[in-house]
């Protein structure tokens, strides 16, 4: 078995040799080590997304928009995924973030599993009748269960989930209610007597 | 008094750390205070006559424990080399996680021998493998197996009887990444189960040693004595491999150095001291000449030192015993401000170092401070400005913006890994082919390149903009935003020029280890002694904290 600190080694040099930068490569190695982590092809997509750059005139973006199309060829996942992590900021602003076309999308969604972590928000991505939803990096979570990601994602959809429960307020007041049962009733010389600070605090 | 942290400007320049020396923040002194009240055994010793076959020694402590799983193997004379492209050795060794069975045993016995070619698991934690001192080892069988002890003499030129060649950990070859191990609080230290790993070497070669004279001579033969023992260490030959792991770890360089700032910083803060403390601080610089005078080395350039070092400690002890008295307020700060003036840069680190022996209390909190999580400094804070990220390259590097990589002697050497062994090599860019494949270890030449895009750039405000049209400045961008947080996290000097002494990088980090003796074999690799005068196994539950200082040999 091949260590994480092997995979993402091999993973950083495998890109600069590819053709990617060294700071580029970086950010590959570690977003490939985080999906081998979570039990994600990662290195199989990489060497196919490697093999297959050679031949496909991917696109490079890299200013996103809210929406982005790419007739001709489908977007680098890399590329993207890097424009992703930098612009941020300004991509928190909107609900929805729509492609056109990804290559790859595996190799993107490590990205936006980073991101997920650095605005501290999960995000819902959504593609060919596939959901995943990204946990803060700590998980990944999808409807399929084979997780056979596909070469070309047609129409990703990005949706940054605004933080709130996932359980209903009743769900909680029960819940909470039975919680309560560990409780100790306090009589009058409890209330006296157990707490470390005074009846009055105003002197 | 409020004395400042030095300044990285000096302190990170690598003369500077070329001269740092060991101290009680060392790994392998860390390791031993950690590790003193685990319970050591010898579990398995199957030698033959001649020493060859499986050992296994063990630290544990609750349900924890380490194993040291020790191959010894024939090799012949001329199959034995010290350098990287050997493939055998006489002893390979890794530290196993938990006590190994049979089939563990049989496993690790087909690939530990074979090292960089083999397969560890993630149950295996470090790597290494070692060579005989063939001249000190056949010695001492020798004189052992009469019914003698050695030459002291001899073994004082050498100082062990066996040296490592290699010593791999973190997910090398397959062994378990660090992130499985972390969080154990007895290994919360860097470099804690390579200095375990090592230490237990150094008891399986006096038991080899022992086991091989006793079986040459059973009737005669006795035991080396046990002081002996004691001032022998553990030689290690290092190469060019390790100089770049400081490079590509800054914020664990940065934490080290810190820690040693800080433990000076506030020893020179201290306005009374203790007779005590005096003493004692004056006892290990005293007895510290031993380790002086006994520092064998051919190199030209480390005698130089060495000598230096040595008339400037006399120096220094004369200006303690006639001219200093340890009553006056905040003496510590007076000594370091004497060594600024009057000595060199080796005596200042070394005298530095001895400062630290009196305080405990000063330097055990900060030996938990010295890893680093580095992954949470990895993402680059992009929405920031371009005139942050320029303003903090003026204030943090500015002895580099000063160098011109416009001259051929600031440009000479690359940095590139070797297909053969996969190891971080330095060549002559104008010389040798392969520049084109340079790792991004230039770290001064490309600050620069980053800090003249800067100055051209226009109408671009934020550093996510810059990077998607400069993405070949990516790894610098971050690294700058790195040392922005970690004063000591990066090396102020060109580390491509024709002058740089790869060896500073290598002694940088094996003082941090604990290393001593460095010996410079040329200004790519040098040999050093760990352990050297510390307590044997079975000593450790009781033993003299300044033990570096009380060597006899």
């Amino acid at each position: 078995m091949k260590s994480l600190s092997e995979i993402e080694t091999t993973a950083k040099r495998a890109s600069k040799a590819a053709g990617f930068s060294w700071g580029e490569s970086e950010e590959i190695g570690k977003c490939i080590r985080q999906l081998e982590m979570f039990g994600l092809p990662g290195i199989k997509h990489l060497n196919s997304y490697f093999h297959d750059k050679i031949k496909n005139n991917y696109k490079n973006l890299s200013l996103i928009n809210q929406s982005n199309s790419s007739p001709s060829s489908p977007y680098c996942p890399i590329i993207l995924g890097i424009g992703f992590l930098d612009q941020l900021k300004t991509l928190e602003n909107y609900q929805k973030i729509y492609f056109s076309s990804v290559a790859y999308p595996i190799l993107f969604l490590s990205f936006l599993s980073r991101s997920s972590e650095t605005i501290g928000k999960k995000i819902n991505v959504k593609f060919d009748e596939k959901e995943i939803l990204l946990n803060l990096n700590v998980n990944i979570y999808s409807n399929f269960l084979k997780l056979e990601f596909p070469k070309n994602s047609k129409n990703l959809e990005i949706n940054f989930v605004e933080n709130k429960d996932n359980f209903s307020e009743e769900e909680w007041r029960s819940l909470y209610k039975l919680s309560e049962n560990t409780f100790v009733e306090e009589t009058d010389s409890l209330k006296k007597g157990a707490a470390g600070a005074g009846l009055t605090d105003n002197d | 008094m409020k004395v400042q942290l030095r300044d990285p400007n000096t302190i990170m320049k690598l003369s500077r750390l070329g001269s740092f020396h060991q101290s009680k923040l060392s790994f392998l002194r860390s390791f031993l205070n950690e590790f003193k009240d685990w319970e050591y055994k010898r579990d398995l010793f199957n030698l033959d006559k001649f020493g060859y076959g499986e050992t296994v020694y063990s630290f544990s402590k609750g349900r924890r424990t380490y194993s040291l799983v020790c191959f010894a193997n024939e090799i012949k004379d001329d199959e034995r080399s010290d350098r990287v492209i050997a493939t055998k050795w006489d002893a390979a060794f890794t530290l196993h996680d938990g006590v190994p069975t049979q089939k563990d045993i049989d496993r690790l016995k087909n690939e530990v021998p074979k090292q960089e070619v083999g397969r560890l698991s993630f149950k295996e934690l470090t790597l290494s493998r070692a060579n005989k001192s063939v001249r000190v080892f056949n010695h001492v069988v020798e004189k052992l197996s009469e019914g003698k002890q050695p030459d002291l003499e001899l073994l004082s030129k050498v100082g062990y009887l066996y040296r490592t060649t290699a010593v791999y950990g973190s997910g090398k070859f397959g062994l378990a990444d660090r992130f499985r191990i972390k969080n154990r609080e007895e290994i919360n230290g860097p470099f804690r189960l390579e200095m375990m790993l090592v230490y237990l070497v150094r008891q399986f070669t006096f038991d080899q040693v022992n086991h091989v004279a006793y079986n040459k001579n059973p009737s005669k033969a006795v035991k080396l004595d046990k002081k002996i023992c004691k001032n022998l260490g553990i030689g290690n030959s290092t190469g060019l491999g390790m100089a770049p792991f400081i490079v590509n770890h800054p914020t664990l360089l940065n934490n080290w150095v810190l820690s040693r700032e800080i433990a000076l910083k506030k020893i020179r803060n201290i306005k009374t001291v203790k007779k005590k403390e005096s003493d004692l601080f004056v006892d290990c610089i005293k007895k510290s000449l031993t380790n002086i005078t006994s520092w064998n080395t051919d190199s030209e350039y480390q005698q130089i030192k060495i000598k230096n070092l040595l008339k400037d400690i006399k120096k220094f002890i004369k200006f303690i015993d006639k001219s200093f008295d340890f009553k006056d307020e905040y003496p510590f700060n007076k000594i370091y401000l004497w060594l600024e003036n009057e000595v060199c840069e080796e005596c200042i680190e070394y005298v530095v170092s001895i400062m630290m022996e009196p305080y405990s209390e000063i330097t055990t909190p900060l030996i938990s401070q010295m890893s680093s999580e580095e992954d949470k400094y990895f993402t680059i804070p992009s929405s920031r400005s371009l005139k942050e990220l320029r303003n903090i390259i003026e204030k943090k590097y500015s002895n580099i913006l000063k160098i011109n990589f416009d001259k051929k002697q600031n440009i000479q050497n690359f940095w590139f890994i070797s297909k053969n062994k996969e190891e971080p090599r330095l060549a002559d860019r104008f010389k040798e082919s392969g520049s084109e494949l340079e790792q991004p270890l230039a770290i001064a030449r490309d600050v620069k390149k980053l800090y003249e895009k800067l100055l051209d750039t226009k109408n671009i405000s934020t550093v996510a903009e810059f990077l998607s049209t400069n993405p070949g400045l990516r790894h610098i961008v971050r690294r700058v935003f790195i040392v922005e947080k970690f004063p000591y996290s990066e090396i102020q000097d060109n580390t491509i020029g024709k002058n740089i002494m790869p060896i500073d990088m290598l002694r940088l980090k094996l003082s941090f280890f604990g290393a001593l003796k460095f010996d410079p074999r040329s200004d790519k690799w040098l040999r050093i002694c760990m352990f050297q005068g510390a307590p044997l196994p079975d000593e450790l539950k009781n033993y003299d904290e300044q033990w570096v200082y009380r060597t006899s040999i």
